[in-house]
């Protein structure tokens, strides 16, 4: 065997230890990498109810209620399928509106309802003018 | 084909054909820069939901690729440098490391100047933001190691090692928003069906993608050249070379 082809095995079992190694890492990881719970994972009681934990999906529509002369909020989270009423006292991202994705970070009280003490908007990865949603918009009523 | 690369790979016929391609390639950059920050600055309408800030992706993005692809192309000649010990090869890892690092840079920097009015935030730890943040430290390892050890040789070789070691980072960093729930949104131009971003903005962004490449491909080349003629110093043919110039 040449020194060559000697290094050449050498970098090839360390690229393949690497792989598996990182393989194994994220399988064991998956639950703790999870930057947010779904309503429905967190309905399936994957998500610890006495910990601070993060919610994450889409405000739905004509769920949110603002409290007359106070900071608070009250809306509800869907993917969807579930749906989670979370309240929320503090100043809102500019994209926060019905329909649009975020992720709160708090706790579940005592009455099933998450108590958020920050809420991101989450974007999605679509980009148009204004006027493409426009038209789309106009679509969508006509249909 | 061997013949072709051990030529390419000999310094001194490396050193008169990246002369040649640097000044063309170098007007290749501009032009392409110029031509696509007019377009996405001023030419690209605003986004839907975004407004004006939608602008930052088109110096997010592109840096954030090019800190990716510079590594796999740092890890790919470290290798070839560690198994076939090809010093050129070498010269090339040790020139692209600082560049992906400054890309790194740029794409964290931009991300987080473009996450407090879009996600109210500068900074979270999810994974995308997390394995990116990790790759700066291995860029900066990377560049520890090769300065730590004297001996120019045994500093490649051991570098090489890290870099290889920390390949593996990259598709954590390319898949984590699809592995993950997090706060990064998916993939925009890479998505499968259909497109999810407008052609008025896409080709911007497509022109800074290519600005940027060509910007990585000039400036490897040029401190490659840099570095292989200081490595070279003691070399006849760089003795005669200082000799004709002076």
């Amino acid at each position: 065997m040449t020194p060559r082809r000697k290094r050449m095995i050498l970098v090839g079992i360390l690229l393949t230890g690497m792989a598996i190694t990182a393989v194994l890492l994220i399988s064991a990881f998956k639950q703790n990498l999870l930057y947010f719970y779904t309503p429905t994972q967190i309905a399936n009681g994957e998500a610890s109810i006495d910990k601070g934990i993060r919610i994450g999906g889409l405000v739905k529509d004509g769920s949110l209620q603002r409290k007359e002369g106070t900071l608070e909020i009250n809306f509800l989270v869907t993917d969807e399928v579930n749906e989670f009423p979370v309240t929320y006292s503090g100043i809102l991202p500019d994209l926060f509106r019905e329909g649009q994705g975020i992720v709160a970070r708090g706790k579940i009280n005592s009455q099933g309802v998450f108590v958020a003490d920050e809420i991101l908007a989450k974007h999605d990865e679509n980009y148009m003018p204004p006027e493409a949603q426009d038209a789309l918009d106009a679509a969508k009523t006509l249909k | 084909m061997w013949k072709f690369i051990h030529k390419f790979a000999s310094p001194k016929y490396f050193y008169n054909i990246s002369g040649k391609i640097l000044p063309p390639l170098g007007w290749v950059t501009l032009a392409l820069f110029i031509v696509g920050l007019v377009g996405a600055l001023f030419l690209s309408p605003p986004d839907y939901q975004q407004g004006e800030s939608v602008r930052i992706l088109y110096i997010h993005v592109p840096a954030a690729m090019l800190s990716m692809s510079c590594y796999v192309a740092m890890a790919i000649t470290a290798a070839i440098g560690l198994i076939w010990r090809i010093k050129l090869a070498d010269i090339v890892a040790w020139a692209i490391a600082p560049i992906g690092m400054t890309m790194t840079i740029i794409a964290l920097i931009t991300g987080s100047v473009w996450g407090k009015p879009m996600w109210g935030t500068y900074w979270v730890w999810d994974a995308r933001l997390t394995s990116e943040l990790i790759l700066l430290f291995l860029y900066l390892g990377f560049i520890a190691l090769q300065t730590a050890i004297e001996d120019t040789r045994s500093a490649a070789r051991a570098s090489a090692i890290l870099a290889l070691v920390g390949l593996v980072n990259i598709p954590i960093i390319k898949y984590s928003v699809n592995w993950w729930n997090t706060l990064h949104q998916p993939a925009t131009i890479s998505k499968m069906g259909k497109p999810s971003i407008d052609a008025s903005m896409l080709w911007p962004l497509l022109i800074m993608i290519a600005a940027y490449m060509c910007y990585f491909a000039w400036i490897t080349l040029k401190r490659s050249r840099c570095e292989l003629i200081y490595r070279e110093r003691n070399s006849s043919w760089v003795k005669k070379m200082v000799k004709e110039a002076s």
